[in-house]
C-alpha cells in the first residue's frame, strides 16, 4: 500500500515536506492507525497522536485524503491511493501529524463546560426523566477529537473569537441539560457577532464528524433559543 | 542539563477518573494542585468504560452495600482486604450521587432515578437472587464520568500539565517524597515538579499483553516509577481476562450486554455457561467466564473457521434496547467486527482487560511498605486506581467496580492529602544529586550507534506475556516465561534510538513507556510463578486448587534483587462481621 504523509520537524526542516511510504500489507480488516503503527515501526521518527484506538479517545484525528477523521476507525480498504496523511487543517503544526490544539481547547473552556445548579444537592440524584435525558443524546457523546473545529473555514478565521463547532456543540449540551440552571447566561455569552454567529451553516463539522454527531442542528437551536428570548 | 523546576502544594501524576477525581478535592480548597498528563487528559483509558459503575442504589431491585460488600469479597475469591471493600462499597451511592450532582448524564429509569443494570457475580442477600447494581450512561459511562471530572476541574482551576510524561520519582535521603521529573513533550525538556504531596494514578499496564482491551498508553508508568524507587508492586500474578473481547481487534464488548440478557454460546449455538455456572450462568464472575470460553475453545467447540473465538448473541434484545442502552457497543461491532448486533452474534474471545495488582496502599490511599512495625506508610506518597493495589479487587475484579474504585479512592486520598498538608507539611531540601537518576535515564537514550529497534523489543515482549502468563499457567511455562522477559530486560539496556531530536519526539516516550513494561512485565511473571494455587485470575494447570492455607496472603515484589515477600489479606472488614473463605461458586 502507498502513503504520501506530511512531515515537518522543525528542528531539522526549513519547511513541510510530503514523504512517500510503501507498505507490504493487506488492507484485510485493518484500520488506518494500524498501517500508520506500521510505518512508525520502520520509521520511528514519524510522530502522531494516539490512544484508545477504538474511537472514543479522539486523540488520533488526521486530514486523511483530504477529509478529516479518526485514524482508528478508518478502514484501509476504504480508502483511495496512495493514502494522504495531513496533520488537522488551520492549526499551528507542532510536528508531523501533530497540531497545537490550544485555540480548540480554549474555545471550548470559554463555554463553561460544566453544570450550573445553584439549588442545594440533594442528598440522592436530581431526578430527570427519561425524555429529559434523550435531549443529551447527540450531544453529551462528542470526544474532542477537533475534527469539526478544524474542518469549518469559519474556525480557520477567527479561532481566537468564534467557539467553532465542537464548544457550541457542548454550549448546547448544557443549555438541553433540564438541572442545567445558567441557560440565560449561557444564552448572552454566545450573542456576539464571533462567538456563534459566525456559524454560516455550511455543515463542514457534520460531514466530518467520526461520532456522527450535528453541531450545526445544535447551532441552529442556540440561534432559535436565542430568538425566542428576544420576542 | 540543566532541570527547571516547578512548585505546588500536590502533584498528581495521570489525568484518568482516579487523577481528576483527587485532583477536584483539592482544588476545591484552592490548593496549588497540578495534573500531569501525558495525553490531554480526555484521552486517558477512563473514557473507554462502557458498562458502568457500581452503588447499591437500589433502584432497580432492593439493595443495600453489604451484599454488594459480599459480592466483592467473594469476586476476589477472598484476597480482598475487608476493610477497604467495606470502605468502598459503604460509601457507593453517596459518590454515585455527587457525581450526578456535577452532571454526569446517566440513563434515567422512569421514576427519574438513576438507570442500573445487571452484571456479573452481582447477587441480593448474599448470594440470592442476580442484583441489578451498575449504574450507567448508555453503554458510555466511562466516557460520560472522564468528561464531567475533568469539566469539574476546569471549573476549580486545576492547573494542567497535558502532554507531560513523568518518569521518575525524586526522594531525599529520609525517603521524603520531593516531587517528580517529567518531560515535556513538546519540547523534550525536562522539568523538576516539587511537591509536598505525590498521587501516582497513572492506570494499568495491559499492554504487556498481545491480545488486550488497553489503550496504547496503559503502560504502566506509575509503576515503574515506584519499583525504581524502591517500592514493591503488590499481587501483580492477577491479571483480568474479560470474556469478551471482539475477537481479533482486542475491542471490549461490555458486561452489560450479558447484563441485558445477551449470552453466549460455542458452535453448537449452545448456552455453555449453564455447566460452568449453573446458578449465574453468564453473569459469572468474568475470571469463571473467561475460562470457561478458553476450555469450549480449547476442546474444539470454538466458532469460525479455525475455532477460535465464540459468539455473544444479543440480536434477541430488540433494536430498540440495543440502541438506546448500547449503542456504543454497537458502533464498535459494526467497526471493528463488521456485523450489526441486532441481527447477528458478536465473536468474542478473551482479553487482558484489568491489573488487580499495583502499588501497595492503604484505604486513605496512602503508599505502604513494610516496615520495622509492620506495614507503614510513605510520608506524603500516594497512590490510586489501577495503578494502586488497595486491594478492593483481590485475585479479580467485579465488573463495575474499577469505575467505583477510581472515583471512592480518588476522593479519599484527596482528603487524606488536605490533613496531611495542613498538619505535617515538611520542610524539604533537595539533596545536590537528587535528580541525577532522572537525568541518567533520558541521557540513557541519547546513546547513539547500532543497536534494536524498541518497537521489535516491546512486540516480543507482548508476545511472551501472551504465551507464559495467559488464561491458564504452568510451572514449566511460567519459568520459561522468566528467562525470556529477563533477556528481552537485558536486550533492551542495548537498544538504540534512531529519532533523536528533542520536538514532539514520541519515540521516546514510547521508550521510555517500555522500560515500565518491562519492570511490570518482570514483576507479573515472577509473581506468578511464585504462587502455587489457583485463585480468582490466576489459574494453575499444576495446582488447580484454592490453598487458603498457605496462598491467603498478598505478594510483594522488589525489583532489588527480585525478591518475593508476602503479607497477610485484611480480613477484618471497619465495622461489619468478616466474610470467612468458603468455596466460590456462581
Amino acid at each position: 500500500m502507498r502513503f504520501s504523509v506530511y512531515r515537518y520537524n522543525p528542528e531539522t526542516d526549513g519547511k513541510p515536506y510530503m514523504q512517500d511510504y510503501q507498505l507490504d500489507i493487506e488492507a484485510g480488516d485493518k484500520m488506518l492507525l494500524d498501517a500508520i503503527l506500521l510505518l512508525k515501526a520502520e520509521d520511528e521518527t514519524l510522530s502522531l497522536r494516539r490512544s484508545c484506538r477504538e474511537g472514543v479517545c479522539g486523540s488520533d484525528a488526521l486530514n486523511i485524503n483530504g477529509k478529516n477523521g479518526l485514524a482508528c476507525i478508518t478502514p484501509l480498504y476504504s480508502l483511495r491511493q496512495p493514502i494522504e496523511l495531513r496533520p488537522l487543517p488551520g492549526m499551528p503544526v507542532i510536528r508531523d501529524l501533530v497540531v497545537d490544539l490550544s485555540q480548540f481547547y480554549h474555545q471550548y473552556h470559554s463555554i463553561k463546560p460544566y453544570l450550573i445548579n445553584h439549588d442545594p444537592e440533594p442528598e440522592i440524584e436530581r431526578l430527570q426523566s427519561p425524555e429529559d435525558r434523550a435531549q443529551l443524546d447527540g450531544l453529551y457523546e462528542c470526544i474532542l477529537c477537533a475534527c469539526c473545529s478544524t474542518a469549518c473555514p469559519s474556525f480557520w478565521w477567527n479561532p481566537d473569537k468564534f467557539v467553532g463547532p465542537a464548544g457550541l456543540l457542548q454550549a448546547y449540551r448544557f443549555i438541553a441539560d433540564t438541572r442545567d440552571q445558567a441557560t440565560n447566561e449561557r444564552l448572552s455569552d454566545l450573542e456576539d457577532p464571533y462567538r456563534l454567529f459566525r456559524c454560516h451553516s455550511i455543515m463542514n463539522c457534520v460531514d466530518v464528524c467520526p461520532k456522527g454527531l450535528n453541531p450545526t442542528k445544535a447551532i441552529g437551536k442556540i440561534k432559535s433559543l436565542l430568538v425566542k428570548r428576544t420576542v | 542539563m540543566e532541570i527547571a523546576k516547578r512548585s505546588f502544594d500536590a502533584v498528581i501524576v495521570g489525568g484518568g477518573g482516579a487523577g481528576l477525581r483527587a485532583a477536584l478535592q483539592l482544588a476545591k480548597v484552592e490548593l496549588r494542585v497540578a495534573v500531569v498528563s501525558k495525553v490531554f487528559p480526555t484521552r486517558s483509558h477512563t473514557v473507554s468504560a462502557q458498562g458502568g459503575i457500581t452503588a447499591a442504589l437500589g433502584n432497580v431491585t432492593e439493595d443495600n452495600w453489604h451484599w454488594h460488600m459480599y459480592d466483592t469479597v467473594k469476586g476476589s475469591d477472598y484476597l480482598g482486604d475487608q476493610d477497604a471493600i467495606e470502605y468502598m462499597c459503604r460509601n457507593a451511592a453517596q459518590v454515585v450521587y455527587e457525581l450526578e450532582h456535577y452532571g454526569l448524564p446517566f440513563s434515567r429509569l422512569p421514576n427519574g432515578k438513576i438507570y442500573q443494570r445487571a452484571f456479573g457475580g452481582q447477587s441480593q442477600n448474599y448470594g440470592g437472587p442476580q442484583a441489578t447494581r451498575t449504574c450507567g450512561a448508555a453503554d458510555r459511562t466511562g466516557h460520560a464520568l472522564l468528561h464531567t471530572l475533568y469539566q469539574r476541574n476546569i471549573q476549580a482551576k486545576t492547573h494542567f500539565f497535558d502532554e507531560y510524561f513523568a518518569f521518575d520519582l525524586v526522594k531525599d535521603q529520609q525517603g521524603n517524597v520531593l516531587g517528580v521529573v517529567v518531560l515535556e513533550i513538546e519540547t523534550g525538556e525536562p522539568i523538576f515538579i516539587q511537591a509536598s504531596a505525590v498521587l501516582l494514578a497513572t492506570g494499568g499496564a495491559g499492554r504487556i499483553y498481545q491480545t488486550t482491551s488497553n489503550a496504547l498508553i496503559n503502560t504502566g508508568d506509575g509503576l515503574g516509577m515506584a519499583l525504581r524507587a524502591g517500592i514493591p508492586l503488590q499481587d501483580m500474578e492477577f491479571w483480568q481476562f474479560h470474556p469478551t473481547g471482539i475477537a481479533g481487534a482486542g475491542v471490549l464488548i461490555t458486561e452489560g450486554v450479558r447484563g441485558e440478557n445477551g449470552y453466549l454460546i460455542n458452535k453448537d449455538g449452545e448456552r455453555f455457561m449453564e455447566r460452568y455456572a449453573s446458578h449465574a450462568k453468564d453473569l459469572a464472575g468474568r475470571d469463571v467466564v473467561a475460562r470457561a470460553i478458553a476450555v469450549e475453545i480449547h476442546e474444539g467447540r470454538g466458532c469460525g473457521k479455525e475455532g477460535n473465538y465464540v459468539l455473544l448473541k444479543l440480536d434477541h434484545l430488540g433494536p430498540e434496547i440495543i440502541k438506546s442502552r448500547l449503542p456504543g457497543i454497537r458502533e464498535l461491532a459494526i467497526k471493528f467486527a463488521h456485523i450489526d448486533p441486532i441481527e447477528e452474534p458478536i465473536p468474542v474471545v478473551p482479553t487482558c482487560h484489568y491489573m488487580m495488582g499495583g502499588i501497595p496502599t492503604n484505604l486513605h490511599g496512602q503508599v505502604v511498605v513494610p516496615g520495622t512495625n509492620g506495614e507503614e506508610p510513605l510520608p506524603g506518597l500516594y497512590a490510586i486506581g489501577e495503578c494502586a493495589c488497595v486491594s478492593v479487587h483481590g485475585a479479580n475484579r467485579l465488573g463495575g467496580n474499577s469505575l467505583l474504585d477510581l472515583v471512592i479512592f480518588g476522593r479519599a486520598a484527596g482528603n487524606h492529602i488536605l490533613d496531611y498538608l495542613a498538619k505535617e507539611r515538611p520542610e524539604v531540601t533537595l539533596p545536590k544529586d537528587a535528580l541525577e537518576p532522572a537525568r541518567q535515564r533520558l541521557a540513557r537514550w541519547d546513546k547513539k550507534g547500532q543497536g534494536e529497534h524498541i518497537n521489535d523489543i516491546r512486540e516480543e515482549l507482548r508476545r511472551v506475556m501472551q504465551a507464559h502468563c495467559g488464561v491458564f499457567r504452568t510451572q514449566a511455562v511460567l519459568e520459561q516465561g522468566i528467562k525470556k522477559m529477563r533477556q528481552l530486560a537485558e536486550r533492551l539496556q542495548h537498544a538504540v534510538l534512531r529519532d533523536q531530536s528533542k520536538i514532539f519526539n514520541t519515540a521516546r516516550v514510547e521508550a521510555l513507556e517500555l522500560e515500565n513494561m518491562v519492570e511490570v512485565a518482570l514483576a507479573s511473571v515472577i509473581s506468578a510463578e511464585a504462587r502455587k494455587e489457583s485463585r480468582g485470575a490466576h489459574a494453575r494447570d499444576d495446582y488447580p486448587e484454592r490453598d487458603d492455607r498457605v496462598w491467603l496472603k498478598h505478594s510483594l515484589y522488589f525489583k532489588e534483587g527480585d525478591r518475593m515477600d508476602y503479607k497477610p489479606v485484611r480480613l477484618k472488614p471497619l465495622t461489619v462481621e468478616p466474610f470467612q473463605p468458603k468455596v466460590r461458586v456462581y
